[in-house]
């Protein structure tokens, strides 16, 4: 039976690491509105607080306080109930990735991570791929064509890629040789074992499909603001459309974590106490994710699927294959 | 089919970096944005805004009212009426400019012969009615002590060729 200050300091740990979850989700936005700005030669946000910093904020309070339409030919249960589905996976799936080495606190060994899950990447899988149902979900029942297109696009895209997802981390799986994230955050103690270098076409597959997963530029095509006005959050306003876009936020956050656990060490670092280092981390793909969007345009629907079925599919199996057998020769 | 391979290769690994390259190289450029209504920059020097009145050094106005401000204009949107002062010299009783009608051609800056008009820099004069945009000779006439700037000088006593 846990003690009272055991439970607490879990709670404290679980509300600590999802305040800066949410807080990143916020400032990503100011982060990309910023970045997208200057990279297009503008300023973005000037106006709020020093450097637009207080923008994020600006934005909730009008997020909150503008009219809820729920259009008329709408199913309203699922409309309300779809933003929730997709805003919930984006944390769900933090809560295996490890911020940090375990701390000793009050006598009892914290560990920085909020769930060390046995099975944490198939846990981070199955949690990322749900948000789609919300998308899906979303777009459907708004009761609009364009909801409908963006809802089928997400879920037709999600399937091709959640294979080539799937299939790439195996690799690393099989040099690991475990499915805890902490313990593979373990093994990448030293720069020279982090399994980018390891392994680099495993990563590469993985942070094109990480892309693709949370639906963001160039693979953009459930919302596709220039075809389908806004794809499935089209007939959303005020916090049931803020709703989808945090959850976004949090899918990119989530993805960020996950690939620079897997592939980058991790909180693991010279210097600064861990939890630093993933901030750095996430940041850097974060800013990759913005560079993205600045830079690539959006792919079309077969050359969408071109690429997940065509190109990543067999490329994570030979990947698969080839790690085998250098795997059983050496 | 080593071919369509070796197009993504090089796809992936040229084509998409030498993209980002470029967006990148955006990032440490000074962005072009002018923060207009917050920073008020000028104009250039021939630009052609709301028209003034010239005076003379000692005050009095230039313009004589000799109506060919009014001939030239090509959307004919200056009004005038002359009158004699106690001195027995011309000048103009009523001068009305409407600002709706005028196409900012610049062409009664040309025409008047005294140098009295001119098309200035200020662009920011709208209004919530049509009647505001008549500009009378109170609106137009510069401030007599001016201060911003002394009044132009006369090319005509000064310069040779025409």
């Amino acid at each position: 039976m846990p003690s009272l200050t055991y439970i607490v300091l879990i709670v404290i740990k679980v509300l600590v690491i999802y305040g800066v979850v949410v807080t990143g989700c916020a400032y990503a936005t100011w982060l990309e509105r910023k970045l997208l700005g200057h990279i297009q030669h503008r300023m973005g946000p000037t106006y709020v607080g020093p450097f637009g910093l207080l923008q994020p904020v600006a934005d909730v309070v009008k997020l909150i306080f503008k009219e809820d339409v729920v259009p008329s030919q709408a199913e309203k249960v699922t409309l309300m109930v779809a933003p929730l589905i997709a805003f919930i996976p984006g944390f769900l799936a933090f809560a295996v990735v490890p911020v940090g080495p375990p701390i000793h606190i009050f006598g009892y060994d914290i560990a920085l991570t909020i769930s060390d899950l046995n099975i944490g990447i198939l846990f981070i899988l199955a949690t990322t791929s749900l948000s789609v149902y919300g998308i899906a979900l979303g777009g459907w029942s708004s009761g609009s064509k364009y909801s409908l297109l963006g809802g089928i696009r997400s879920s037709a895209q999600m399937i091709s890629y959640e294979v080539a997802y799937g299939l790439s981390i195996v690799p690393i799986l099989m040099i690991g040789g475990t499915l805890s994230l902490v313990e593979l955050v373990n093994q990448q103690a030293s720069i020279w074992d982090w399994y980018v270098f390891k392994n680099p076409v495993a990563f590469l597959i993985f942070w094109m499909c990480a892309v693709a997963e949370t639906n963001r530029a160039p693979f953009d095509l459930p919302e596709a603001e220039s075809e389908l006005v806004a794809g499935y959050h089209t007939e959303y306003s005020s916090m049931r459309f803020s709703m989808f876009f945090i959850g976004e936020y949090a899918n990119m956050l989530t993805a960020s974590a996950v690939v620079a656990t897997l592939f980058f060490g991790g909180w693991q670092g010279p210097f600064l106490p861990g939890p630093w280092w993933l901030v750095i981390k996430v940041i850097v793909f974060m800013v990759f994710y913005i560079w993205f969007r600045a830079t690539f345009p959006r792919l079309r629907y077969d050359q969408l699927m071109d690429v997940g079925w065509k190109v990543l599919f067999p490329l994570a199996l030979l990947n698969v294959l080839v790690t085998g057998i250098i795997l059983y020769v050496f | 089919m080593w071919r369509e391979f070796w197009n993504i290769v090089k796809t992936t690994l040229i084509a998409l970096p030498v993209g980002l390259y470029t967006t990148i190289r955006y990032l440490f450029k000074r962005p072009v944005t002018k923060q207009y209504p917050r920073v008020k920059y000028d104009m250039m020097p021939r630009y052609r805004g709301l028209h003034y009145l010239e005076r003379y050094d000692d005050g009095t106005e230039r313009c004589v009212c000799c109506g060919l401000c009014a001939a030239a204009c090509p959307a004919d949107a200056i009004y005038m009426e002359p009158a004699e002062n106690e001195k027995g010299e011309r000048y103009a009783k009523v001068y009305e400019i409407n600002e709706i009608r005028c196409i900012f051609c610049g062409f009664c800056e040309e025409a008047c012969p005294e140098e009295a008009i001119f098309l200035g820099h200020e662009f920011e004069f709208s209004a919530d009615s049509r009647d505001k945009f008549i500009y009378t000779k109170d609106d137009l006439l510069v401030p007599h002590p001016r201060k911003d700037r002394p009044y132009k000088t006369i090319f005509r006593r000064t310069r040779r060729y025409y």
